[in-house]
């Protein structure tokens, strides 16, 4: 059943397949990001009590829902390094961390932003707040450890295993608006049956997370390409690539 | 699957279950203590699983949604009263509702309605003719997570003018923070 994936756990195999997906990634969130974007900022219509402020939401909202969406690919990716002990997947994880700690902050920023003018105050220590400023602090551990050691195999263990015991503030930062009462207002979007949006709202919204989507992929597939030649520079393949380049 | 790859596979997946029950054991113990306010049901009945009930002169934040018509403004000053009620679903307000009066001195934030949920810090007090009340040094808006544009919302007949000041009221403010 696994069969077809065996060959990418050849990082020469992997490494042609991120040169491959590339121009795709990039030409798909140029085009999402630029039509959301100026959807959303331009042409949306204002909320009838935020007015023009609600439009931080459009990037407020994919990049926290990515910030978890990261940390969940990066606990797979670590778990399988942890279980079948494939390198590539320590790689993918290297890669996907600084991504993840980028999006948590910008989730964080935006949200203080918003929050000073609508709420009243940049920050309060409430359920989801804090769960996802801890989410950061996890982001920045798993960066540190990968950094700690000289050996990689090593780091990759150990920023795994903190991975892996992360896990467990994810579905408390997704359900913390619905556990306990909180001043952040419960999810619009992901809810189950209708959205507590108006459609001429929603759709730029989708645009711009199917592109903030993408463009994750494209920094995570950039970043992974430069890991598996920075872990690999001694195979004699690199060393072709190199002189291939400089000739 | 060899037996090395089970044996790690079993002592990874028995880690992830410790660690998933510790913290849903440690979730649950703090439950009570993670909430960000109380309702105005929970300060004059107590909480439903504990009935723990806040005492007068304990710092405590309150949530709950402004009933309309209970929201009164000093036009000397920025001092203002209103009463909360509990945020339930669906909306409507009724006398014997368990309401919080909540008295404040400052500038609401943008987002204060009535009808509006909200958040204020302050201490417990009890004043004999309203009863239970707030002297809140804070007050918070909490947005709901409904959003639509302006036309919508008039012919919902949803209210959305925020309160707008004197410069009276706004001088009396000056004169109080020099």
């Amino acid at each position: 059943m696994w069969k077809w994936l065996h060959p990418y756990a050849n990082p020469e195999v992997s490494y042609h397949l991120t040169n491959r997906l590339l121009p795709w990634l990039s030409a798909f969130s140029a085009i999402f990001l630029s039509i959301g974007l100026v959807w959303a900022l331009l042409f949306a219509p204002a909320d009838y009590q935020q007015g023009h402020s609600f439009r931080i939401f459009y990037i407020h909202v994919p990049a926290a829902s990515l910030s978890m969406g990261i940390y969940v690919s990066m606990a797979i990716a670590a778990f399988s390094s942890l279980v079948w002990q494939l390198k590539l997947a320590d790689a993918s994880a290297a890669a996907m961390a600084p991504v993840g700690a980028a999006f948590t902050a910008i989730a964080l920023i935006t949200g203080a932003a918003w929050g000073k003018p609508m709420w009243g105050t940049w920050w309060i220590w409430d359920a989801r707040l804090t769960s996802e400023l801890i989410l950061l602090f996890l982001y920045l551990g798993v960066i540190a450890l990968h950094n700690a050691f000289e050996d990689k195999n090593l780091a990759g263990k150990a920023a795994g295993i903190l991975t892996l015991v992360g896990v467990v503030n994810i579905p408390i930062i997704k359900y913390s608006v619905e556990w306990w009462n909180t001043l952040h207002q419960g999810s619009t979007v992901s809810k189950l049956g209708k959205p507590s949006m108006s459609l001429d709202m929603l759709w730029p919204f989708i645009f711009c997370f199917i592109g903030f989507s993408f463009l994750v992929a494209l920094i995570i597939c950039l970043r992974f390409r430069n890991e598996i030649l920075a872990r690999n520079s001694i195979r004699p393949w690199v060393r072709e690539l190199v002189k291939k380049h400089n000739s | 699957m060899n037996p090395r790859r089970k044996k790690r596979l079993a002592i990874v997946g028995s880690i992830l279950i410790g660690i998933g029950a510790v913290a849903g054991l440690v979730l649950y113990a703090l439950s009570q203590n993670i909430d960000l306010f109380f309702t105005p049901s929970e300060i004059t009945q107590g909480k439903k699983e504990t009935g723990l009930k806040p005492s007068l002169g304990q710092r405590i934040r309150i949530g709950g949604l402004v009933v309309p018509g209970t929201v009164k403004r000093d036009p000397e000053s920025l001092k203002v009263s209103f009463k909360l009620s509990d945020m339930t679903m669906p909306i409507v307000f009724k006398d014997s509702d368990p309401m919080v009066t909540v008295y404040y001195e400052g500038i609401l934030p943008d987002l204060f309605r009535e009808g509006q949920g909200i958040v204020a810090n302050g201490t417990l007090a009890e004043h004999p003719p309203t009863g239970l009340s707030i002297e809140a040094s804070e007050v918070l808006a909490k947005h709901d997570e409904n959003y639509m544009p302006a036309e919508l919302a008039e012919a919902a007949g949803q209210k959305h003018d925020k309160a707008t000041y004197s410069e009276k009221q706004l001088e009396s403010k000056k004169a109080n923070s020099y």
